[in-house]
């Protein structure tokens, strides 16, 4: 007997191999030409982007930009890919697919799980990476901005960040009844992170302010402060070496964000519409 | 085909419950045994479990109670080795609306370990299904029975193996519907195994080597058409005549508000008494009606107390 289910266990013809990249892929293109097809989508992704840069503008002087206004253009930059391009987009595709049993349909195919879910992601965290990459070419050679001190803490921001923020879409989607629910559903994770952003923590009362740096955007602004411009929470510059050893910190507040964020999304997620 | 070649899908005592210990019970002890290159049919009234047990079988639940093998494997935990083989059609299933028919079929295509490039291949099974002229139309703007093709496009893309079908000509027109059955046919006369399940007795009885009626999660019927036909009683209905009945042997007789129904397993000898007896007494029985049993006879005494159901609707 067991003999036959070991045979039988075996294909009976051979079948190409097929990698989780090329599923990723048609995933991904499809969701891409869907991105391109919904205007309010597109604008978060490509228009929305640009404000915190254009702010640079009027805010150079003999080619250079102040330090207070470069921070605050690279943490709204930051604020406006991970909210915008990655966590609302996604709130909205991941539950318009629910809805449409679109991931009824692909569990049905070979795609895992985690293929499903990343492969819907994938444009969403491609467009953010390549904006932050299209800044800062943009805002070193025309701006005024400097050049990034620690592109690989820079990079580790926002990759750990569109992960969080995925993570914290998907949790999203358990109580958002359709895309157009994300519109109030999305509100409190947008609160939260807009009360991560350096000078809206200072405005706040000390009680308050002290768990401002466990938000889940502040060590993804902190991180992209040290990464570019190489400055502490604190104010002081720091250069490449030492931004490595007070990265940890904050990275490891990403990674609990992610962690939690990931085990709730495992745990609530639905994959079909209510019925 | 060889005997002891191992089922391509076998299942014991397979249950499936919602909302844990306490909760409803879809599918209460279900054995099954579907060889390789059989056509088999799942019938049963909603909410009988078809879909219950075939959710199950594709491996998109584990059971709660009792085992599934698909093709020698746990569906669930080695999906990656059978869902290759599988196609599956979901009784709805869902396209990005905004994507084409052709762009939705190449992105479903992109995932199976199929040859590239794929585009041969979606042309072909949309020609398949008749939709290759709907190639660039957006799936929001296709009518229900398009969709329901391209739903059946999409589960052969991957040239499967195992083929579930659940409810595939629900929504066609007569026309497609035929187109449909037409290509099972194909499919089945290659050699595909074939599990399905419909509302439409004459789709099973059309094409489905066996069949199971399922009721409240058990299987009531298993067997070719004949087989499930066969132990099943023939039926003779009139109205209530004037004189009462004489003894009718190895019949049950009811007696109900419109007239009296004869149930027998020898039809021909039980009308000619019956008519002997009404001949020599000078009785006229109205409404007179005599048939064998069928599928649909089976399928309505076991999905309920079906033919006094049909009576008061023809009586209202």
């Amino acid at each position: 007997m067991n003999g036959n289910v070991k045979a039988s266990a075996a294909p009976a013809e051979t079948r190409p191999g097929v990698t989780p990249a090329h599923r990723l892929a048609a995933l991904a293109r499809a969701e891409f030409t869907l991105l391109r097809r919904n205007k309010l989508l597109m604008v978060n992704a490509f228009v929305i982007p640009l404000l915190p840069i254009a702010l640079l503008i009027p805010a150079r002087s003999g080619g250079r930009v102040p330090q207070e206004a470069a921070v605050i253009a690279l943490a709204l930059l930051v604020l406006v890919l991970l909210l915008f391009v990655v966590y609302y987009n996604l709130l909205s595709s991941y539950v318009a697919r629910r809805e449409e049993l679109v991931l009824k349909r692909l569990r049905t195919g070979e795609c895992s799980d985690a293929e499903i879910l990343l492969g819907t992601a994938l444009p969403a965290v491609t467009v953010a990476l390549g904006m932050v990459l299209l800044m800062s070419l943009v805002g070193t050679l025309a701006l005024g901005l400097p050049a990034p001190e620690n592109p690989i803490v820079l990079l580790l921001a926002v990759l750990g960040g569109a992960a969080v923020f995925t993570s914290l879409a998907l949790i999203t989607t358990t109580f958002t009844k359709n895309s157009e629910a994300a519109q109030i559903t999305s509100l409190p994770v947008i609160g939260i992170s807009v009360l991560g952003l350096p000078w809206v923590a200072d405005a706040l009362p000390q009680s308050v302010g002290e768990v401002v740096p466990y938000l889940p955007l502040a060590p993804v602004a902190e991180l992209t402060m040290l990464g570019w411009l190489g400055l502490t929470p604190g104010g002081d510059r720091v250069a490449f070496a030492e931004i490595f050893q007070l990265a940890w910190q904050p990275a490891l507040v990403m990674l609990a964000w992610l962690v939690l964020g990931a085990m709730v999304a495992h745990r609530y997620f639905r994959w079909e519409p209510r019925r | 085909m060889i005997s002891d070649d191992p089922p391509v899908i076998e299942t014991t005592r397979l249950r499936r419950r919602y909302g844990g210990e306490s909760g409803f019970e879809a599918v209460s002890g279900i054995d099954l045994r579907i060889e390789r290159g059989e056509l088999f049919a799942l019938l049963g009234t909603n909410g009988a479990g078809k879909t219950s047990t075939m959710e199950v079988l594709e491996g998109l639940v584990a059971p709660s109670d009792g085992t599934v093998r698909v093709l020698g494997c746990d569906p669930v935990r080695q999906r990656r080795l059978v869902r290759p083989r599988m196609g599956i059609m979901l009784q709805e299933g869902g396209f990005p609306t905004d994507l084409t028919v052709a762009e939705a079929a190449r992105m479903w295509a992109g995932t199976l370990s199929v040859p590239r490039p794929v585009a041969t291949r979606v042309r072909n099974v949309l020609a398949k299904v008749a939709i290759d002229d709907r190639a660039g139309t957006l799936v929001k703007q296709l009518s229900g029975g398009e969709r329901r093709r391209l739903d059946l496009a999409l589960a052969l893309l991957g040239d499967p193996e195992v083929l579930f079908l659940d409810e595939p000509t629900t929504g066609l027109d007569p026309e497609s519907r035929r187109n449909t059955w037409r290509l099972i046919g194909e499919l089945h006369a290659a050699g595909t195994t074939v599990v399905l399940t419909t509302h439409y007795l004459d789709e099973a009885e059309q094409l489905a080597d066996r069949l199971a009626i399922l009721h409240e999660g058990r299987i009531e019927r298993l067997g070719t058409v004949a087989d499930v036909v066969a132990d099943h009683p023939s039926e003779i209905s009139f109205d209530t005549p004037d004189l009462p009945l004489p003894e009718l042997d190895g019949t049950t007789v009811t007696t109900g508000r419109r007239g009296i129904t004869i149930h027998t397993h020898h039809l021909q000898r039980t009308l000619t008494q019956l008519l002997t007896w009404a001949d020599e007494h000078g009785v006229r029985l109205p409404g007179l009606r005599a048939s064998t049993a069928s599928l649909e006879t089976v399928f309505l005494s076991i999905a309920g107390d079906s033919r006094s159901a049909v009576t008061e609707e023809v009586s209202a």
